[in-house]
């Protein structure tokens, strides 16, 4: 096919223009081979711009063109859809960068004027081999999976059945619910934690639209977005959920007790358990670990007591495949362990507590029934340190990031400690504090104010235990002196971390996590809920540290671009992928190797690609020692071409 | 096409200027010709955000925009020489970064067989550069080519895998 090639080299009023002879640069692309059109223009991307385009290609039965403009990322989107209203396929279109990587980094007009001519030129060369695409369509599974039920995936799977989608809900805990389970009552309200998650946790079992699988993890998945097939290791279930009455005759029979993970540890369980009253599901669970029923020589006396049959220690663990078109990743937080923190006490002395224990110990539910006292002797403590920023903002030692929730939850925790224990005195040292939100602010300062909280500017350097005491050694660094403490309890604002397994699950899902191992968003700013793989979104605490309001926001963010990608009947995927050229193929499997979604596999001795599962990231092209495969649109035949059109 | 608003050329003040603005003008230094080879995820969008904080830098690098480092051929490189290219620069994103997952590990390996070969066959390895920039590098990006502009000024022109015309 002879090639009628149009070139538009813009102006973008004087952004260009001003370092860029944009006329020079239209005018010698006209004399290039193929090149049938070439013009410049103030603003390529205005109306008239556009319909000077459209007009162009039609009046000079143009296949390929080359806007000289701006970064892609800003318009190529634009001009492909020009091209198409211009009856030129979107992807004989290619955008040629001469604003960003040319005329407002170089100030000196002959030379910037020589390179945006040469990435014109190359950009032309390219195009000329650009091969007529069409996007491949992908039908869809009108279906989503959320990972994780905290208040995150709780909030998002609800979302998403109000939009009418069906969802497989699968958290790893014997109950829904995650972290905010724990607390008593929250910042910066002060309504209790239970009473606003509660009616949540039971609309989620109530709901026809949601398959709950506790006690679940995603095994492996396959499948692109859209079409994902996701198995689900569901742990043996011991006891009938069905069956189970809730009367609570199978506990004392049992005779192990491990600590409990609903108090922190505070308290202890039996191996049969309900995780706490108000679990969903409402029924009662066996420890695997800890049972020594399931050796029946040993035990088995819960099942001898248990009146309706609803044990059997000899269930296994089963493993089911779902078809899904989406996925909601909210694994949530673990707090960063306490025996980091040696020089503060921490996993050393028991009045020596993270924040989520002592939650456990405001909390109407807890072990103490919302009494405050030293775990180590029931005694009331009088004198209470906080220590802030526990194990965050510290690169060398600990986690390099602010955990963000922790001066809120601390000056709560101050709050609720006056309102147990009037008589008190509690301290908080903290090296700033950060209280941004609304009604934040003002809350620090009724603690402060009201409740006669002391906050102490400054670092605690250590804690140690001396006749019965805490002793807190630290500075205060606005008085500029040292400070000495005798407290009865000590509580440590630990930091949060991804919970633990994020990692795995992150490498089931082949989504990335940032420096700090959080799930990794697409995009800082513009992508935030979304992870690098198209059709997993994210949100809560496992993309970064967050509140309730904020992970419930997310949440819902994250459940709306599920619901707009699931409406649609079939999904565009890039035809931009790979293509093996079948007679040099001599089947050697390096790409099927190197290629990281598994979309090639050897197909009667050759390299065979599947165009749904490639992205086009090329990583076949680049071991290929036979050059048999390519990318379309960015062939080899194409680099090599704008290569020689810069070196020209 | 209507006609385009009249455009003034750069002010004069800018024939002054030292190091780069002089490139290739009579009695100049040496101003080695560079291709970039930049991922699209994270360099490219490193270059533009350089542009966008209007960073400047030298022009003697001329941006190829690939998927992904991982999708460099050997050949490319090879190739860019043989055309003349006095200095080749690959630029992907962070390792453990890549938008694709695994790519720029794959071509942190292989890039480096490619450094040894070079060296193998008579080329100064240092005309061969890799880098990472992130998207938010721009400043990074700007002084990685001109450090590898001064380093190529130093090595002066590539003359051993130059085609002979
Ligand atoms: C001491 C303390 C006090 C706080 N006080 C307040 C407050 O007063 N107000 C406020 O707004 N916020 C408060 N917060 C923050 C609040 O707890 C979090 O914002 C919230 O719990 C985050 O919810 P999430 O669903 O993202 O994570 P999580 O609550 O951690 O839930 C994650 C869920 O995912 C499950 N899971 C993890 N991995 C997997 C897997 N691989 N497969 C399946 N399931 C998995 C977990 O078992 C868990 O159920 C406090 C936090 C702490 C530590
Ligand atoms: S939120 Fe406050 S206490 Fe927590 S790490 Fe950040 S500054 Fe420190």
């Amino acid at each position: 096919m002879t090639k009628r090639t149009g070139v538009f080299v813009c102006h973008c009023g004087k952004n260009i223009a001003a370092t860029v002879d944009v006329k020079k640069v239209a005018q010698e692309l006209a004399e290039d081979d193929g090149v049938v059109f070439s013009e410049d223009y103030v603003y390529m991307c205005s109306d008239p711009g556009q319909t000077a385009v459209i007009d162009a290609i039609k009046d000079n039965d143009l296949n390929g063109m080359v806007i000289s403009c701006c970064s892609p990322t800003l318009h190529e989107k634009t001009f492909r859809d020009a091209s198409e209203l211009g009856d030129l396929n979107a992807f004989q279109c290619e955008i040629a960068n001469i604003r960003e990587q040319c005329a407002w980094v170089h100030n000196d007009m002959e030379v910037a004027t020589e390179k945006a001519l040469k990435i014109t030129r190359a950009s032309v060369r390219r195009v000329q081999h650009n091969q007529a695409l069409e996007p491949i369509g992908v039908p869809v599974t009108r279906r989503a999976l959320v990972v994780g039920a905290g208040i995150a995936g709780i909030q998002a799977a609800l979302d998403l059945t109000d939009a009418g989608l069906d969802v497989v809900l699968v958290e790893k805990q014997a109950t829904i619910g995650g972290n905010m389970l724990k607390l008593s009552e929250t910042f910066p309200t002060l309504d209790c934690s239970q009473c606003i998650l509660s009616p949540k946790m039971v609309s989620v079992s109530k709901n026809s639209k949601i398959k709950l699988m506790t006690e679940s993890e995603v095994e492996s998945i396959s499948g692109f977005v859209g079409n994902f097939k996701v198995k689900i290791k569901k742990k043996a279930e011991f006891v009938d959920p069905e069956l189970c009455k809730l009367c609570d005759d199978c506990t004392p029979v049992c005779p192990v007790a491990v600590p409990n993970e609903y108090d922190v540890g505070l308290t202890n369980r039996r191996a049969i358990h309900i995780p706490f009253a108000q679990a969903i599901p409402a029924s009662f669970t066996l420890d695997e670990e800890a049972c020594l029923g399931l050796d029946p020589v040993v035990c088995g006396k819960c099942e001898e007591v248990c009146d309706v049959g609803a044990i059997d220690y000899d269930k296994k663990p089963t493993v089911t495949e779902e078809e899904i078109g989406a996925i909601v990743v909210s694994t949530g937080f673990d707090l960063y362990g306490m025996e980091h923190m040696g020089e503060f006490g921490g996993g050393r002395y028991p009045d020596v507590l993270d924040g989520l224990q002592f939650e456990r110990l405001c909390s109407a539910s807890g072990a103490t029934e919302g009494h405050i006292m030293r775990p180590s002797d029931h005694k009331v403590p009088k004198e209470i340190v906080f220590i802030q920023c526990s194990g965050s903002r510290d690169p060398e030692n600990h986690c390099a990031y602010c955990s963000k929730i922790c001066c809120m939850y601390t000056a709560k925790h101050a709050t609720l400690y006056k309102h147990h224990v009037p008589d008190g005195q509690a301290y908080i040292f903290y090296i700033d504090i950060r209280s941004g939100g609304k009604g934040y602010e003002e809350f620090v300062q009724r603690s402060m104010e009201n409740d006669g909280v002391i906050y102490l500017r400054g670092r605690v350097s250590r804690v140690y235990e001396k006749d019965g005491k805490l002793k807190v050694m630290g500075v205060d660094t606005l008085a500029g002196r040292n400070i000495e403490i005798d407290a009865d309890m000590v509580v440590l604002a630990q930091a949060m971390e991804p919970s633990k397994g994020t990692a795995e699950i992150a490498k089931i899902l082949k989504i990335g996590r940032d420096k700090d191992g959080f799930l990794a968003e697409a995009h800082p700013k513009l992508k935030p809920v979304e992870s690098v793989t198209a059709g997993i979104y994210l949100a809560g605490a496992a993309q970064g540290p967050k509140d309730i309001p904020e992970t419930v926001s997310q949440a819902g963010a994250a459940a709306s671009k599920v619901i707009a990608l699931l409406s649609k009947d079939q999904l565009a995927h890039s035809p931009t992928v790979a293509k093996v050229r079948d007679p040099w193929c001599t089947g050697c499997e390096m790409c099927v190797d190197a290629c990281p979604y598994d979309a090639i596999a050897l197909v009667d001795g050759k390299a065979h690609v599947n165009e749904v599962l490639c992205e086009g990231c090329g990583s076949c092209v680049g071991v290929c020692v036979r050059a048999a495969i390519d990318v379309k649109n960015v062939t080899q035949l194409q680099v090599h071409e704008m290569i020689s059109a810069i070196m020209a | 096409m209507s006609n385009p608003s009249k455009v003034t050329k750069a002010e004069d003040d800018t024939q002054g200027r030292a190091s780069v603005a002089g490139a290739r003008k009579p009695g100049a230094t040496f101003e080695p010709r560079i291709v970039a080879f930049l991922c699209k995820w994270c360099s490219s969008a490193g270059s533009d955000l350089a542009g966008v904080s209007r960073i400047q830098y030298s022009a003697n690098a001329t941006p190829i925009t690939i998927p992904c480092s991982g999708s460099v051929s050997p050949m490319y490189i090879l190739s860019a020489f043989n055309k003349g290219a006095d200095g080749v620069l690959i630029s992907g994103c962070h390792p453990g970064d890549c938008h694709y997952m695994e790519g720029n590990y794959l071509a942190r390996r292989k890039l480096y067989l490619v450094k040894e070969l070079l060296q193998f066959i008579g080329l100064e390895s240092e005309r061969f550069r890799m880098s990472w920039v992130s998207a938010a590098e721009g400043a990074k990006f700007a002084e990685v080519v001109d450090e590898f502009v001064e380093d190529l000024r130093v090595l002066g022109p590539q003359n051993r895998l130059k085609a002979k015309r």
